[in-house]
C-alpha cells in the first residue's frame, strides 16, 4: 500500500497575490504519496491560500500544481472527486446533527457511511454517543473530529487539513494527531498546516512558510540540525529581569523565552558561561543556571524567520 | 440523482429548523394578506363630518338626512359659526364640513340655485378627494329627484358602470398585489439568503470541493422554495376566495401555471442576488431595497403606472411584478385566458430565461 516514492502533490513556482499583498511568492515543493506533510507558519503566512489553490478554489497567478496526478486548473473536477478538504473555519452545517452531516457528505460524494465505515471508525466511535446532537452544539475537539469524518467519508486519496487543531484543547489535539498517523498508514496522503511547532515534530516532513515564502523543507529531525549555533537554557529567579538582562548583554545573539527557560545564543564562537553568569549577577539576578540544550523546531523556525 | 435528493433533504432541514425563516415563509403571507385585506384600504366608511347650517329649512334637512343615511358619512356634530370650522378641523376627527348658505331652500326656489360649501381636510389628499366626490354625488342625486318632473332643455345623462369590481372593493386590487409581493419576497429573498449563508458559514467552500456540480447546488437550493412558494400561493388564493370573496373568474389551472412561472422568475432573481453578496445581511438588504421597494412602488400595485412620469413608466417595464399583476388581475377579475395574456407571459418567461442565464454565468465555481 505504501508507495513512498511516487509523488502525490507537486507545486512548482506558485505565486499568488491579492490586491496589494503577496500571499505566495514562487513556492515549489513536492509531497510524496502516503506522506504526512506539515506546513508550519504563523497566521497570514499564506498557508490557507496555498490550500485553496491546491483544492481548486483559487487560481494561482503563476506556476503549476498537480494533486493526485491531476492539474489544479484543467482537471479541477477530478480533483474535487478525489480529495478531502477541511477548511480552517468550522464548515459543517451547525443546524444539522452529527449523523445528518455525515450522511449528507456521504451522499453528495456518492457513497454511504457503511461503505467507508472502516476508514472513519476510530474517529467516529468517539463522537457516536453524540450523533443526535446538532453540530453547532459540539465542543471544539468534537467538531474537528466530525469535520475530519466528513472529509474522509468518500475515501479521498489526498487529505487537506487547514489548521485542524487551532482552538482545540491539548488532549484533543494529541488524539487528533494520533488519528492522522493511523490514516497515513492507510495510504492517504495528508497535507496539514499548523501554527503549533510541537505538532511539526509529528510530521514526516515539514515546510516552514513565512510571508508567502518557503524558508526550509526537511524532516523534523534534520531541520533542527540546521540550527547554526550552540543553544543554552538560562534560568533565574526573575523571568522578566532575566530577559532584559540577557538583551543588555553585549554578546547576545538571540533571546527567546521558552517555557520556564530562556533560550539563549551568543555571537562569539568561544562562549564563556561564567562571564554571562557574572554579568547577570551584576544585574541583580539570583539562582542563575546556564546549560547547553538541543534546539527545537521552534528555535529553528525563529532563527530562519529572522 | 441520489446526491441531488440528499441535497434537497438538507435544505429542508435548514428551513424547518430555522424559526425565523419559517416565520417569514408562512407567518408573513397570512399576516400581510389580512393586513391589506382588512386594515389598509382606500375605501371610505363612516367618515365623520360636521354641518354648518345657516338656513335650517326643509331642503337642507332633507339633504342632511340623505347624507347621514349613506354608509359613507356620519354626522358627528352641528356647528353654528364659521369660526368653528377651523376649530373642528383642528381637533382632527372631522374630515369634512358642509356649509349651507343662509336661506338655502328659499334661494333654490326663487333664484333657481343655492350654494353649499364642501370643505374637506386635505392633509390626506386621496381621502379628501373621495369625500368630495361622494358628497357631490349625493347632492346630484338629490337634485335629480327634485327635477324629476321638470323637463330640462338639454341634458347629458352619464351612465357609469364599474365592471370587474362593481362594488369597488379595495381588496380586489390588493390581493393580486399582495400575492405578488409575497411570492417575490419568499422566493427571491429566501433563496438569496440561503445561498449566501453557505458562503458566510464557509460550507460553500466544502460544497465547491465536492463532486456536486454548481447547477446541482443551485437547483437543489431552489427546488424547496418552489415547493413552499406554491403552497404559499395556494394559501393566499384560498384565503382571498373564502375570506375576501375575491372571485377567480378565469382558469385556476392557468393561474397556477402563471404563478409557478413568476415564482421561478423571483427565484432566479434570488440566485442573481446571492452571486453578488457574500453575507446573509447583504443578501437581505439587496432583496429588500432592490426588489421589495420597486415591486411595491413601480408595479402598479398601489400607484397606477399610467399616472407616473414617463421615465418611471419606462422603468416599470423591467419590474417582473408589473407583468404578473396584470396577469393576475386578468385571470382573477376579468376571467380572461392565455389568448389575452400571452404577451405578459412571454415577457415574464423572457425575463426568467435572461436571469437564469445571467446567474449561471456569474455563479462562481471557485472562491474569487
Amino acid at each position: 500500500m505504501l508507495q513512498i516514492n511516487t509523488v502525490s502533490i507537486t507545486i512548482s513556482n506558485i505565486s499568488k497575490s491579492y490586491k496589494k499583498v503577496n500571499a505566495l511568492t514562487d513556492i515549489s515543493f513536492e509531497v510524496k504519496e502516503g506522506e504526512l506533510f506539515g506546513l508550519i507558519g504563523p497566521d497570514g503566512a499564506g498557508k490557507t491560500t496555498l490550500f485553496r489553490i491546491l483544492t481548486t478554489l483559487l487560481f494561482a497567478d503563476q506556476g503549476d500544481a498537480t494533486v493526485a496526478g491531476y492539474d489544479v486548473v484543467k482537471d479541477y473536477k477530478q480533483i474535487r472527486n478525489s480529495v478531502g478538504y477541511m477548511p480552517g473555519k468550522f464548515s459543517l452545517y451547525q443546524d444539522m446533527t452529527v449523523k445528518e452531516n455525515l450522511n449528507f457528505f456521504a451522499t453528495i460524494f456518492g457513497t454511504t457511511i457503511e461503505e467507508n465505515y472502516e476508514l472513519i471508525r476510530d474517529i467516529y466511535v468517539q463522537i457516536e454517543p453524540f450523533k443526535k446532537r446538532r453540530a453547532g452544539k459540539l465542543s471544539g475537539g468534537m467538531k474537528q473530529k466530525l469535520a475530519l469524518c466528513c472529509a474522509l467519508i468518500h475515501k479521498p486519496k489526498v487529505l487537506f487539513l487547514d489548521e485542524p487543531t487551532t482552538g482545540v484543547d491539548p488532549v484533543s489535539r494529541k488524539e487528533f494527531w494520533e488519528m492522522l498517523k493511523r490514516l497515513q498508514q492507510k495510504g492517504i496522503t495528508i497535507l496539514v498546516s499548523t501554527p503549533y511547532m510541537d505538532e511539526a515534530a509529528l510530521c514526516d516532513r515539514i515546510a516552514f512558510i513565512q510571508e508567502g515564502k518557503i524558508l526550509e523543507i526537511d524532516t523534523p529531525q534534520a531541520i533542527v540540525k540546521h540550527y547554526p549555533k550552540p543553544l543554552y537554557n538560562v534560568k533565574a529567579n526573575n523571568m522578566y529581569a532575566l530577559i532584559q538582562g540577557l538583551k543588555a548583554y553585549e554578546h547576545h545573539y538571540s533571546v527567546y523565552p521558552f517555557g520556564e527557560f530562556v533560550h539563549y545564543t551568543d555571537k562569539r564562537t568561544d562562549f564563556d558561561s561564567s562571564d554571562l553568569n557574572a554579568f547577570l549577577e551584576s544585574q541583580g539576578l539570583k539562582d542563575i543556571t546556564i546549560e547547553p540544550t538541543a534546539p527545537t523546531i521552534e528555535d529553528t523556525f525563529m532563527e530562519l524567520a529572522k | 440523482m441520489k446526491r441531488f435528493i440528499g441535497f434537497i433533504k438538507k435544505e429542508f432541514y435548514h428551513i424547518f429548523r430555522d424559526k425565523r425563516s419559517l416565520f417569514i415563509l408562512f407567518g408573513m403571507p397570512i399576516a400581510q394578506i389580512l393586513l391589506f385585506g382588512f386594515a389598509i384600504t382606500n375605501e371610505i366608511n363612516n367618515v365623520d363630518i360636521a354641518v354648518l347650517d345657516h338656513s335650517k329649512d326643509v331642503t337642507t334637512q332633507e339633504i342632511i338626512n340623505k347624507i347621514s343615511a349613506s354608509k359613507y358619512f356620519t354626522i358627528e356634530t352641528f356647528i353654528e359659526r364659521e369660526a368653528d370650522i377651523e376649530a373642528v378641523f383642528k381637533k382632527g376627527k372631522i374630515k369634512a364640513v358642509l356649509n349651507f348658505e343662509k336661506d338655502f331652500g328659499q334661494h333654490l326656489i326663487t333664484d333657481g340655485f343655492a350654494t353649499v360649501q364642501i370643505i374637506t381636510d386635505a392633509t390626506d389628499p386621496n381621502t379628501a378627494n373621495t369625500i368630495s366626490n361622494y358628497t357631490n354625488a349625493i347632492l346630484q342625486n338629490y337634485q335629480q329627484e327634485m327635477n324629476k318632473n321638470v323637463k330640462l332643455a338639454y341634458q347629458i345623462v352619464p351612465q357609469t358602470r364599474m365592471v370587474y369590481n362593481p362594488e369597488l372593493k379595495g381588496v380586489f386590487m390588493f390581493v393580486p398585489g399582495v400575492m405578488t409581493i409575497i411570492l417575490m419576497l419568499v422566493s427571491a429573498m429566501m433563496t438569496s439568503i440561503s445561498i449566501s449563508r453557505e458562503k458566510e458559514l464557509g460550507t460553500m467552500e466544502i460544497l465547491l470541493v465536492s463532486p456536486l456540480k454548481p447547477l446541482q447546488v443551485i437547483i437543489g437550493k431552489v427546488v424547496p422554495y418552489i415547493f413552499l412558494s406554491i403552497i404559499n400561493a395556494t394559501v393566499i388564493v384560498v384565503m382571498s376566495i373564502f375570506i375576501f370573496r375575491v372571485p377567480v373568474n378565469g382558469s385556476l389551472f392557468l393561474l397556477a401555471l402563471e404563478s409557478i412561472l413568476f415564482i421561478i422568475t423571483s427565484l432566479s432573481l434570488g440566485i442573481l442576488i446571492s452571486t453578488a453578496s457574500a453575507t446573509q445581511q447583504t443578501a437581505m438588504m439587496i432583496s429588500l431595497m432592490g426588489l421589495m421597494l420597486p415591486t411595491i412602488l413601480l408595479s402598479g400595485f398601489i400607484f397606477p403606472i399610467t399616472s407616473m412620469p414617463l421615465p418611471l413608466q419606462v422603468i416599470s417595464n423591467i419590474i417582473p411584478a408589473k407583468w404578473f399583476i396584470i396577469i393576475l388581475k386578468g385571470i382573477m377579475l376579468k376571467g380572461v385566458g392565455i389568448s389575452f395574456l400571452w404577451k405578459e407571459t412571454l415577457v415574464l418567461l423572457g425575463m426568467t430565461l435572461f436571469l437564469i442565464g445571467l446567474s449561471a454565468k456569474k455563479y462562481k465555481i471557485r472562491l474569487e
